[in-house]
């Protein structure tokens, strides 16, 4: 009677669904790690919770005060930085935090069976709930340059699980080729950065000449993820279909992507750890 | 005839095989430039060799061997951290290693809070956990200490939380990768108290040790791994007396 046994390797569906499984059964585990990363975060710290409110804020002041006389024809200049800025930091911290976390911080993984993906999910956890904190500061900028806070406010929850799903994707893609080489990982920081300029965050779109402009922005999925992240902030307005359907391609294909790739990948991590 | 139902873990012709290059490669730029160069030659190594073996449901069994002799290699792929490179692996029940003590425990938080992390890591549902903290706090020791952050703990009160909050749960299946030297005198008595009262329950405890006095006192079966071959399973003091017999012949 082998159907008693509660693991069999003859038995093992594909991973990438055996993964999927294993993160339901263990939900727990993720909502522990994200209180984990965020309480210890604000406990280390006396300044605490005000660290996440201020770290984007100096940096939308560093930029605004040396780009305001470059780009001074963009009204409401640093609520354009700040709700560009957010999306990226946002993408920036998460996707270093999952890399970091399967490359370095495999220990667990090493002693015990979790879903292999408990971590890079509950490194999207700690992010929204950072993110969510930081649209306080945002909103606070937004009704001081005069821009009004529309009902559109309420398509950001959309954005932000576009901007999930791409983080988590392009996060995962990198840490299985750095758990391999790790040379990949800091390779990846330097174009991070290159990456940040090539999308508008601190200038405006129209800085790119106008014949460039479609293959310049068409080959950066960012370009669009920022983007639905900015229109219903910063703009006021509700992102049109053609737009809302060219952000879920470009962030649903390196989701499945990325998860395909890293549950094939992930049974051999063990090896290299 | 033996019943199958009996066995908690089964392992029929279990391999673990590194394909490693044969001069190590760290990095992307090193492996890009040796493709090119077409230089790259694997050295293969088992790990594990058609490793057949059924451990019971109860019993304690110990598995010994020297230093590589490929033990802790066993232990992963019974707890399904390795997934073995050839061979079925079939496990009946939850599988709890005793971690490295501390192993997932984050300095900032308190006991408790370090209980609850501690206890979604071994798969524990969160309700289950509430059930049972008293009990953990119990035995650890800790009293008020139990909200107090990690990092005011002295060496052996993390290590008492570490092993109350392994064991509290009285695992299915238990490994214990040499950590029983835990603590003061008196609290690695009672970690032995709860090991035997694991024996009259249904726990299946599988310990890798060193220590011979340990192994012939806790366990009733073991298995001597040799260079990834088991070379004899049975009765705890026959295996050993091969083992020694071996040893001394070297």
């Amino acid at each position: 009677m082998s159907e008693e046994f509660i693991y069999d390797s003859d038995k093992r569906g594909p991973v990438s669904i055996e993964e999927l499984r294993g993160i339901f059964q263990y939900r727990d585990l993720i909502y522990q790690l994200v209180r984990r990363d965020v309480v210890s975060r604000y406990k280390r710290s006396v300044l605490g919770i005000v660290w996440t409110l201020l770290q984007p804020l100096g940096m939308m002041f560093i930029l605004s005060m040396v780009f305001a006389n470059l780009f001074h024809s963009v009204k409401g200049y640093p609520a354009y930085i700040l709700s560009g800025l957010l999306a990226w930091t946002f993408f920036a911290q998460t996707t270093g935090a999952i890399i970091h976390q399967i490359v370095w911080g495999g220990a667990l993984l090493r002693q015990i069976y979790l879903p292999r993906t408990s971590f890079a999910i509950s490194a999207i956890g700690t992010g929204l709930v950072n993110l969510t904190i930081s649209f306080v500061p945002l909103f606070i900028i937004l009704l001081s340059s005069g821009l009004p806070i529309n009902s559109s406010v309420l398509f950001l929850p959309i954005s932000m699980v576009l901007l999930s799903a791409f983080s988590l994707g392009i996060g995962l893609i990198i840490s299985t080729l750095a758990v391999r080489f790790p040379d990949i990982a800091e390779m990846y920081h330097i174009i991070l950065t290159a990456w940040m300029y090539l999308t508008p965050i601190v200038y405006p779109e129209k800085l790119i000449p106008e014949s460039y402009r479609f293959w310049f922005f068409n080959l950066n999925p960012m370009y669009h993820i920022v983007k639905i992240f900015r229109m219903p902030l910063f703009e006021g307005v509700f992102p049109d279909l053609r737009t809302l359907i060219i952000a879920m391609v470009v962030s649903l294909v390196p989701l499945i992507v990325g998860w395909l790739f890293y549950s094939k990948r992930a049974d051999e991590f063990a090896y290299y750890w | 005839m033996e019943n199958q139902n009996t066995d908690a873990i089964r392992l029929e012709d279990v391999s673990v095989g590194y394909r490693r290059p044969g001069e190590p490669i760290h990095t992307f730029k090193e492996y890009a430039i040796r493709l090119i160069q077409g230089k790259i030659q694997y050295k293969e190594f088992n790990a594990l060799s058609n490793v057949n073996l059924k451990i019971h449901k109860g019993e304690t069994f110990a598995i010994v061997g020297n230093n590589g002799a490929g033990k802790s290699t066993l232990l992963k792929v019974i707890s399904r951290v390795l997934i073995p490179t050839q061979g079925r692996v079939q496990i009946n029940g939850k599988v709890t290693p005793l971690l490295q003590l501390g192993a997932g425990f984050h300095p900032e938080l308190s006991g408790r809070e370090n209980v609850f992390l501690n206890g979604t890591i071994l798969g524990h549902p969160r309700r289950e956990i509430e059930e049972h903290m008293e009990e953990v706090i119990e035995f650890s020791e800790l009293g008020e200490f139990i909200d107090a952050p990690l990092r005011t703990y002295s060496s052996g009160m993390s290590a008492r939380l570490g092993f109350a909050a392994a064991t509290t749960w009285e695992p299915d299946i238990l490994l214990l990768d040499e950590v029983l030297s835990v603590g003061d005198e008196a609290f690695q008595k009672k970690c032995h108290v709860r090991m035997q009262n694991f024996r009259k329950e249904r726990t299946t405890s599988i310990l890798v040790s060193h220590v011979m006095k340990t192994v012939l006192s806790l366990c009733e079966r073991a298995a001597w791994l040799d260079h990834g071959i088991v070379r004899a399973v049975g009765k705890t003091e026959e295996v050993i007396a091969e083992y020694r017999k071996a040893q001394k012949k070297v």
